[in-house]
């Protein structure tokens, strides 16, 4: 068992799979020549060559489409989208095309690929450069939508989605890659549409994805540690399909949730999650779902207008003590 | 009979001087023309293609009746008028080459080899249709044939089919790829984009644009701020030619020496067929914003007729010849019509069979009405 960083988990499942199957090649903006703006595919064009590893124009509409062409012909392309934000660029190609492609032709074709990109805000890159717009992508069928929280998350789950048949959105987050963990040596390819109980509790459970699933964990230690307060964490892991099962099954075992998202609240990944357990635990609630999540404002370069706006460790940590406190929770 | 980008000569037959209609098709210089081309096909290759616009003509004229008998739903576009081009286009690929075009595809998708009842079925959303009815008029899909889609959001099968050459150019393989489309779709951002990329790579897909100057009610040199479409090859280095589309002979021509070329190249080039479009931009379009002159030089220059009188002056058919082919063809549009009423519509417990290709736990199969938990 080795300890890496997300990066570096990321780059060796990239390296692996295409070993392992020549039909996988990799296609984006300064991936090859520039190593990859955040160097997930360093020395890959080295390793195999510009056809597997093919640097394209700036123009994401046309490469997006390009790879779901190829991959309807039967390759399957790994597309790094520099970041989420630029994927509105491709997003016809990526909703109304690579989702369509098996269903409205029958079953006939399907796009194999994977969309690879990074997300999320902290950086202080401005408005443009640092949002979570997931939602855009797991609001669609015929998507599948996953976010990795861990290193050894990040190399299972893109390990499942160069193995799908379907077109996988693959989110990544800027604060994660430098983040390390333990990566067993063989790691099996995760099942995408599966949560995960990170953590085991019984006061309440709190419920993440991508970086606030990492939160949600330290905040949960430090509870326990210094308060003695139980918390259960759920990583969604998949954002499409969602396991409900999982999220509604910790509710009705701890009477309460807080969920923690970093995209927006309006309508936000969130919003989906408590109407999910209004849905299916509602009669085990003791107090209101609360949610963590962004101020509602393009985000502000300025420091600490950017930090007011994210959501924290403390955020979340108020938020938690504020629905024990309705529950009557007592230390 | 072809314009090429690389000369740029002024050309009689810009949108300007056709928005009144005047359309320079059966001059005599033209005739003389076409007979000498007339000499390079065999009369069995001649026929059939008399034979296969003759059928398209016929299966157009029935998908119309159909709509309008509310058999076929939805928006169905017609390739009435542009039959010559869409014979001349489809002669020059193999079984093996793939093809991706737009929503006007019933025309494509019988002349590139899919039987007219599975395309016929698949108008009026039936199982045994080219997308098993989950497709209708705008999405038609063989493999088999290497009909890789017709596609509704205009300009969105450009990168598609770019990324298919791309797929063949990994591979080594020896399709070529071509990808139709009209003129209003020049302006969308994938034209573009997929026009570098595909001149970038080199990758072996031809580009056609069937010009029959009208996008909608918006004509060509209302949006295009170069009308002549195939000059638009030269941003690209790409070779760009132009070619009349309502002569299949012309057509088949342009476009089998274009494919060829990718096929040995491995370059892209770019075909404008000009054509018209004789009915409203669908079936329900009555096409008001046309001028009368020109509704009727779109009449005048129909194509099936034109051919006709061509095959039967050239000696190729005589009168009983062409009408047994019509007879044939009007029996095989019957045919289609009667599998198409008697084909099993698709039934709703399969509803959920076709959103992923790989199953994932927690797909959501949820009908309207069912509870969450
Ligand atoms: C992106 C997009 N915008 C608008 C439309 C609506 N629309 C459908 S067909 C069409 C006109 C396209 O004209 P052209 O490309 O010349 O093709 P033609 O209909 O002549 O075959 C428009 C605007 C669409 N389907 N997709």
């Amino acid at each position: 068992m080795a300890v890496i960083t997300y990066r570096q988990a990321l780059h060796d499942t990239l390296r692996e799979e295409m070993l392992a199957d020549e039909n996988v090649f990799l296609i984006g903006e300064e991936i090859g020549v520039f190593e990859g703006s955040y160097k997930i595919t360093a020395g890959l064009l080295d390793e195999f060559g510009e056809k597997r590893v093919r640097d394209t124009p700036i123009a994401e509409e046309g490469f997006v489409g390009a790879a779901v062409g190829a991959a309807m012909l039967g390759l399957r392309p790994v597309v790094e989208l520099m970041t989420i934000n630029f994927s509105l660029l491709a997003l016809d190609q990526i909703v109304n095309h690579a989702a369509k492609i098996y269903g409205m032709f029958g079953g006939q074709s399907n796009a194999p690929m994977v969309l690879r990109t990074p997300g999320g805000g902290g950086q202080q890159l401005g408005a443009t450069h640092s949002q979570n717009i997931e939602l855009y992508y797991a609001f669609v069928p015929g998507l599948k939508v996953v976010a990795p929280s861990t290193p050894a998350d990040a190399k299972a789950l893109l390990k499942a989605s160069m193995a799908d048949n379907d077109p996988v959105l693959f989110l990544e987050n800027l604060a994660l890659y430098n983040t390390k963990g333990e990566v067993p040596d063989e790691v099996a390819p995760a099942e995408i549409g599966k949560a995960g109980i990170v953590r085991p509790g019984s006061d309440i459970t709190i419920i993440g994805y991508s970086r606030m699933a990492n939160v949600a964990t330290q905040v949960a230690d430090k509870l326990q540690q210094d308060e003695g307060i139980s918390a259960e964490v759920v990583d969604l892991r998949s954002l499409r399909p969602l396991d409900r099962e999982t999220v509604v099954e910790s509710v009705r075992k701890t009477g309460c949730a807080v969920i923690a998202e970093d995209d927006w609240l309006t309508y936000g990944i969130g919003a989906e999650i408590a109407a999910s357990i209004s849905d299916g635990a509602f009669d085990y609630l003791d107090a209101p779902v609360r949610r963590v999540a962004a101020a509602e404002v393009p985000l502000p370069y300025a420091k600490p207008l950017e930090r007011a706006a994210l959501p924290s460790a403390e955020s979340l940590t108020t938020a938690v003590h504020q629905t024990l406190e309705a529950v009557g929770h007592r230390r | 009979m072809a314009e090429t980008a690389t000369r740029s000569k002024p050309t009689s037959s810009g949108s300007k001087s056709r928005r009144g209609g005047a359309r320079s098709s059966g001059n005599r210089a033209q005739q003389t023309q076409e007979k000498a081309a007339l000499g390079s096909e065999s009369p069995e290759q001649l026929r059939d293609y008399f034979k296969q616009m003759s059928l398209i003509r016929r299966f157009e004229e029935r998908a119309a009746q159909g709509y309008t008998q509310a058999k076929v739903g939805g928006y169905c576009h017609l390739n009435l008028g542009e039959e010559a081009t869409v014979v001349g286009l489809m002669s020059s690929l193999y079984n093996s080459d793939y093809l991706f075009t737009n929503y006007r595809e019933h025309g494509y998708a019988i002349a590139k080899g899919i039987d007219p009842n599975r395309v016929m079925a698949e108008l009026y959303g039936r199982t045994t249709g080219t997308s098993k009815g989950l497709g209708g008029s705008m999405h038609m899909f063989d493999t088999d044939v290497g009909l890789l889609g017709g596609y509704g959001i205009v300009g969105g099968q450009i990168p598609l089919a770019t990324g298919a050459a791309l797929a063949i150019d990994y591979r080594g393989d020896n399709q070529v790829v071509m990808c139709q489309m009209g003129d209003g779709t020049t302006n969308i951002g994938a034209f573009h984009e997929s026009m570098n990329i595909a001149a970038l790579w080199n990758l072996p897909v031809v580009f056609v644009v069937i010009n029959n100057y009208l996008g909608m009610g918006t004509t060509v040199d209302m949006a295009s701020a170069e009308s002549e479409l195939y000059k638009r090859a030269v941003a690209y280095r790409m070779h760009g030619e132009r070619v009349d589309g309502n002569d299949v002979l012309a057509v088949s021509e342009a476009s089998g020496r274009l494919v060829e070329h990718a096929r040995k190249t491995g370059e892209p080039a770019m075909l404008e067929a000009v054509s018209h479009r004789m009915k409203g931009h669908s079936v329900v379009d009555p096409a008001k914003y046309r001028s009368s002159e020109d509704a009727q030089a779109a009449r005048a220059a129909d194509p099936v007729a034109a051919f006709r009188d061509q095959l039967i002056s050239a000696g190729v058919l005589d009168e009983d010849g062409a009408s047994e082919i019509e007879q044939t063809v009007q029996a095989d549009v019957d045919a289609a019509v009667a599998f198409a009423d008697d084909s099993p519509h698709p039934d709703p417990s399969n509803l959920f069979d076709y959103t992923y290709a790989t199953p994932v736990a927690n797909d959501s199969r949820r009908l309207p009405a069912d509870p969450v938990f």
